[in-house]
């Protein structure tokens, strides 16, 4: 088992939070991960990202170049690293705040998840990274929900913890409809 | 004098060795050695020291005074104490460091020591010169003194002014007691004993930092006699450097 | 071993501080820099805790001689920094190996020269390796390439610092530094209150007097004194450290260390999938470094290319190692590129020419 992952969105979309969840999450099942936050000066280029490999070999390079997954939460995420993305890898748009027309279909399997407005309907619009994770999630089954459910505990703030349950909602939204699109 | 009528008035004190110095004829770092070791031996100390020796003439302490010791980098000196103290607050810490040393390369850690309030004991011999390297210019040398790097007399406007590192570290609040002495005559000896024991008193009271400046003479860098020398420190140093306490946190 | 073998995912400069915590370490200072500076961030909160000594000293040089101090009382100490502040600790690491001090010293590198910036680098392989200050010295150099290690290799420093009486250095970088990976806690935290009992200061209650210097004046007594050293940074070789990643049956194999080391094994699981026997050596130990077994690898015919992020520096010790046996190729990602797999991909290639 082998999946890689990048996360890119704009600083306060919490992109680090969910590669941070994903990474816990996969440590819980007992398997190798690495989590890298952005470096350096790609700071100041408008997105914030993170990488997460999980696999259960030894895991060589944090860094990945060719992602097969990722997960765009805004326009210059995607036109960042959507040339980057392996052919046949898995591309996750915000259809919420992204040009769908910018979007290639065919070379990838592309989910256009509206991500903000499922969060927004659900109660609170800061969950999009959460439906997002969890789209991934259902297309992936890299990891099981329940330890995403565990490491939320253990990684957002205690002032956060009324917010779980919600947030479990919007791992579950997103993780049904990214399973049901990546069946079509 | 026959046997019974001696009377023992001056002996070496019990921390020293007994081996000749290698310091100058009128050199004044013997006698404050001397008053160190003494205040060492009369707070029953020599047992429970650790000495941080630095670099200049006074790198060989530890040859001399037969306590525990640690060589510091040039400068140095307060921060290795520093480390020393916090990790063996049990014992008694005191570095022993000349002007080119603490006022120049290790101006930031002297300042740095005392303001946290450092535990140990800084002696500091200001004899207005580079001793051990030839007689350079020092950050204590007085305006127009002439040194070998300052062939035409120290200039105001070029080289500054000489630091006063008593008043500088009194004005500090970690630092419990500072004063300047000097060893010129037998007074101020015993002056500058009393205020050396303050300075130790300071630290194993668990008060804050302890410091004494030292006016010593340097009789071959100055190119005077012993008896010269000794008068250009009353003559020449005090009117710049005037003795005194300028911080006591004993007595508050 | 702790019975407690819970994992934690933690960033490599925490792992360190960790790894210092469970090593035993008694006495820290140090002075913030990026991108390490979750190490001191971490130990002002968890040594205090247990009772250890913290200084955020003024300045690097302070720091590294605050290390000299608690050292020379036998306790374990160290500093951690990142390249320029390295640079400024050199004086007191110098004082430090001469003195015979045990010692722990992180590195997490910045690109340079001078201010440089916080991208990875690996150029200060020479610095770390070659001594870093004035005098013939060298300081033992450990080469984390996982957050795993980071942790193993500083509890492991701690202990070689005492074996041989050094300063150990780990040398790191940011990509290390700042990624997250599980790590292991397998050491309890235990100090013991006779490590350098024969050695270190206490006052002189009951026995002579101890004198820790690096001042050899006398007539023969330097040359003495650094033989002796010699001898010991000879003696070290007993601690070779090195990994061999697909080496055994491998047609070239590349030779890299820390992050470089771990992502060069990504290129080779790529080229093995092309059909192409690829290995790699990754060096542990930096200093001493393992010339004999890389000698070995190429007599028996292996094809060598050195990897790393900086303009040539280990590929130096490489080719002393290689010495009338073979070439060695070399790649070079410069200081402040973010290295990725692929980028080694072409390089490794070229050598089945």
């Amino acid at each position: 088992m082998y999946q890689d992952v990048i996360i890119a969105g704009f600083g306060g979309q919490g992109v680090m939070l969910i590669g941070n969840i994903l990474a816990y999450a996969a440590m819980g099942q007992g398997l190798n991960v690495t989590y890298m936050p952005v470096y350096g000066v790609e700071m100041r280029g408008g997105t914030a990202n993170c990488t997460v490999v999980i696999s259960d070999e030894e895991i060589g390079s944090p860094i990945i170049f060719h992602p097969r997954s990722i997960i765009v939460m805004n326009q210059p995420s995607l036109n960042k690293f959507q040339p980057r993305l392996v052919t046949g890898g898995l591309l996750i748009v915000n259809s919420s705040i992204v040009d769908t027309s910018s979007v290639p279909k065919e070379k990838y399997k592309t989910l256009l998840i509206p991500v903000n407005n499922i969060a927004d309907k659900l109660g609170n619009i800061k969950m999009a990274n959460m439906v997002a994770l969890g789209a991934w999630l259902g297309a992936t089954k890299a990891v099981d929900i329940h330890h995403i459910e565990d490491a939320m505990t253990k990684m957002l703030s205690s002032l956060d913890h009324k917010l779980i349950e919600l947030n479990k909602k919007a791992l579950q939204e997103g993780f049904n409809i990214g399973a049901k699109k990546s069946e079509i | 004098m026959n046997p019974g009528q001696e009377k023992l008035v001056y002996t070496l004190p019990k921390c020293m060795n007994d081996i000749p110095t290698h310091f100058c004829p009128g050199c004044h770092h013997g006698i404050i050695h001397r008053l160190v070791a003494q205040a060492i031996d009369e707070f029953d100390l020599q047992d429970n020291t650790i000495c941080v020796g630095s670099v200049g003439c006074s790198v060989f302490i530890y040859n001399y005074i037969d306590v525990d010791s640690v060589e510091a980098p040039h400068g140095r000196a307060p921060a290795v104490a520093t480390g020393v103290k916090r990790a063996r607050p049990e014992n008694f810490v005191f570095a022993y460091q000349g002007d080119g040393d603490l006022a120049a390369i290790g101006l930031s850690e002297i300042i740095h020591c005392a303001n946290r309030g450092e535990r140990v004991t800084i002696i500091f011999v200001n004899n207005t010169v580079y001793g051990m390297t030839g007689g350079q210019m020092a950050p204590t040398t007085l305006v127009g003194q002439k040194t070998t790097t300052s062939p035409y007399g120290r200039r105001e406007d070029k080289e500054g002014y000489p630091l006063k590192m008593a008043e500088i570290l009194g004005s500090l609040e970690g630092t419990a007691f500072s004063a300047r002495v000097a060893v010129n005559n037998i007074k101020n000896i015993l002056k500058a004993k009393k205020a050396l024991k303050k300075a130790f008193q300071v630290q194993l009271q668990d008060i804050g930092f302890g410091f004494v400046e030292f006016l010593s003479a340097c009789p071959t860098n100055w190119h005077m006699s012993p008896l010269d020398a000794n008068k250009r420190i009353e003559t020449e140093l005090m009117p710049y450097f005037p003795l005194g306490i300028f911080k006591d946190k004993i007595n508050e | 071993m702790s019975e407690n073998k819970e994992r934690l995912l933690v960033k490599g400069n925490e792992a360190i501080a960790i790894g210092a915590i469970d090593g035993g370490v008694e006495c820290y200072f140090a002075y913030p820099i990026t991108p390490q500076s979750d190490i001191p961030e971490y130990l002002s909160r968890e040594l205090v805790r247990l009772g250890g000594e913290f200084v955020q000293a003024e300045s690097e040089i302070a720091s590294i001689n605050m290390v000299l101090g608690a050292a020379a009382c036998g306790k374990r100490a160290m500093t951690s920094s990142s390249s320029p502040g390295i640079s400024l600790k050199q004086e007191g690491i110098s004082y430090i190996a001469g003195s015979e001090l045990p010692a722990v010293i992180i590195n997490i590198t910045r690109g340079g020269p001078g201010l440089g910036g916080i991208q990875p680098s690996q150029g200060d392989y020479f610095q770390s390796t070659r001594g870093g200050g004035h005098g013939d010295y060298r300081t033992m150099v450990l080469a984390p390439s996982t957050c795993q290690e980071c942790y193993d290799l500083t509890i492991w420093a701690f202990d070689l610092a005492f074996k041989y009486r050094n300063p150990v250095l780990i040398l790191g970088d940011a990509i290390l530094g700042q990624m997250k990976e599980p790590i292991t806690r397998w050491k309890e935290r235990e100090i013991n209150p006779n490590e350098g009992a024969e050695w270190r200061l206490t006052g002189k209650k009951g026995r002579k007097q101890r004198i820790l210097k690096s001042l050899y004046l006398d007539e023969g007594a330097m040359e003495q004194h650094n033989l002796r050293l010699y001898k010991k940074y000879k003696s070290m070789e007993t601690d070779l450290k090195w990994e061999e990643f697909m080496v055994q049956d491998a047609d070239v194999i590349a030779v890299a260390f820390g992050s470089i080391g771990r992502i060069v094994k990504s290129t080779a699981r790529k080229l093995r999938g092309q059909g192409l026997k690829v290995g790699v050596f990754r060096p542990i130990t930096l200093f001493p470094f393992p010339y004999e077994r890389i000698r070995e690898l190429a007599r028996s015919g292996k094809k060598f290319i050195t990897i790393e992020n900086n303009t040539g520096q280990m590929v130096e010790d490489v080719k002393l190692a290689l010495c009338g046996i073979c070439d060695c190729g070399f790649f070079a990602n410069m200081p402040g590129k973010v290295s990725t797999p692929e980028d080694f991909i072409q390089p490794i290639k070229d050598q089945f020419n």
